[in-house]
């Protein structure tokens, strides 16, 4: 295993979405998630999360250390269960200890951590033996998200679909054909910021180098594995990785975001956008602080 | 030893303990709140941070978001036998142990904190309010800190800095306002029973004073 990761890290992902739901909302039937007040089209900090472990799990298949402990769809146990023990039972049997082992939660949780990609990165609840101690089971993992929101308001329509094909044979005697409707935005770009705080990673999870690099991955090619009906033309189009030179910081983080600046191009901005190329966007290098490399994947 | 800090998001949730399982938010950062983002930004054992004061700047704005989040908790037991057994089912199937939850968020927040810190008995001799407090000030200019902090829950960050010069509080907050009680803070001193604490914050233009801890205001 690769070391524990030493850098304090913030990113800005942009991504955009083509004639798709990128993130239905509950509340007002599926439609996409839009800021009433502004129209500006949200996506759920949750919602990036759940790609990113759908990314690790296929990319991984559930190898040793790197399992992910909240998963979609129940798989059909393809499970070698070969081996969560061989890992890192620790030497003295965790069996012959007591209940009350206050240590014991201990082991559990950093042995949760070394096997589960997802909780060693955004942490975890656990339950625990040790009862009214609050939050001792409670992992905190170095990597926080926010929600994305769009650059510009956007306008979802809904779209009436038909099909030939009845459900049930009561219905087919009265109908020919059922409607339904799916919600579409016929183009968004979205922007989403992170933290990554190295000392939740040393303190607790062990978060590492490699763990990093596959996390860049995973938010890189989040929408690669996730096309479906609903969600239309999804894709990363810019990673940007400010890189701090200390496990502390080097700059505030909304000097950083500031740096990042996404713009309309050519005459007719005021006309909605419909591709990626009516946007430009700008990252300031000449004004990053001292301490801070950026790196950008696109 | 004080300090004047500066925070802001676009989303925040200080959940309601009355309302928790939908959260709704308090109309303002609760004392055990901004307590928080000042030990994310700064913490040691040989210190405790003490709320004197809010400002809220930014008008009191709610909007709600639903979610699917799942039900279930890590059982500690389970994880114990597959960590012996080598075997088992160890994974949370999203798709049955799911419930949509709905939020009630602050929106745009912007506060001002008023701190100050005590020294506690676990300090080293080598310890001082004076050190301590440049440590504060340092991180605070350089926008350093020890992990990201956030407007009651992690989904949502806060971004912050040392507050310098006047304050622009919105007018929708001149006058007075009774927020009702509110949460002061959780009371851990005895770690087998921690108790919650309240109080009756009244904003005032937007500032909200906080009682001393041990003072009649704060109820248990």
């Amino acid at each position: 295993m690769s070391e524990v990761i030493k850098n304090r890290y913030d990113f800005v992902v942009l991504f955009d979405v083509e004639n798709g739901n990128p993130n239905g909302d509950p509340d007002s039937g599926n439609m996409p998630r839009v800021d009433a007040e502004t129209q500006f089209g949200l996506i759920t900090d949750v919602c990036l999360k759940r790609k990113i472990r759908n990314y690790v799990e296929l990319v991984k298949e559930d190898t040793t250390g790197y399992r992910i402990y909240v998963k979609d769809h129940a798989v059909l146990n393809k499970n070698d269960e070969e081996a969560y023990a061989a890992l890192s039972i620790p030497p003295d049997k965790v069996a012959e200890q007591k209940k009350k082992d206050a240590d014991l939660d201990l082991k559990i949780r950093d042995w949760m951590c070394k096997n589960f990609f997802d909780i060693r990165t955004f942490g975890a609840v656990m339950t625990s033996f040790v009862k009214n101690k609050l939050n001792c089971g409670q992992v905190r993992g170095p990597v926080q998200i926010g929600f994305a929101r769009s650059v510009e308001p956007v306008v979802p329509q809904e779209i009436t679909i038909t099909r030939v094909a009845i459900t049930t044979e009561k219905d087919a005697e009265k109908k020919n054909n059922e409607m339904g409707t799916k919600y579409i935005i016929p183009y968004g770009l979205y922007r989403c910021e992170g933290f990554v705080s190295a000392n939740l990673a040393r303190k607790t999870t062990g978060f590492t180098e490699d763990d990093l690099s596959l996390l860049w991955d995973a938010i890189y090619n989040m929408f690669e594995n996730d096309h479906s009906a609903a969600r239309g033309k999804m894709a990363v189009r810019k990673l940007i990785i400010f890189k701090h030179d200390s496990e502390l910081g080097n700059a505030p983080a909304h000097k950083l975001f500031d740096l990042v600046k996404v713009s309309r191009t050519g005459s007719d901005s005021d006309s909605p956008a419909r591709v990626f190329s009516d946007y430009e966007i700008m990252i300031d290098k000449d004004h990053l602080p001292n301490g801070v490399s950026v790196t950008v994947r696109d | 030893m004080a300090v004047k800090v500066e925070i802001w998001g676009d989303y925040a949730l200080f959940t309601r303990p009355e309302m928790k399982v939908e959260r709704v938010s308090y109309d303002v950062i609760t004392p055990s709140a901004a307590r928080g983002i000042l030990e994310a930004i700064y913490w040691h054992p040989g210190l405790m941070w003490v709320i004197d004061a809010i400002q809220v700047c930014n008008p009191i704005q709610f909007t709600n978001i639903r979610r699917n989040e799942v039900k279930s908790k890590i059982s500690a037991k389970i994880v114990k036998t597959v960590m012996n057994s080598g075997k088992g089912k160890l994974y949370l199937d999203a798709s049955n142990d799911i419930q949509q939850r709905a939020s009630l968020l602050l929106k745009d927040v912007r506060y001002v904190i008023e701190a100050h810190f005590e020294m506690t008995d676990k300090a080293a001799k080598s310890d001082n309010p004076g050190k301590f407090q440049d440590i504060m000030k340092r991180r605070l200019q350089r926008g350093q800190y020890y992990h990201q902090p956030c407007m009651g829950c992690r989904e949502f960050p806060a971004f912050f800095k040392e507050a310098t010069g006047e304050t622009i509080v919105s007018e929708s907050l001149l006058g007075e306002k009774d927020l009702g009680f509110m949460l002061y803070d959780m009371d851990y001193s005895d770690v087998e029973d921690i108790k919650p604490m309240y109080f009756r914050a009244k904003m005032v233009n937007g500032m909200i004073r906080i009682p001393q801890k041990d003072s009649e205001e704060v109820l248990r």
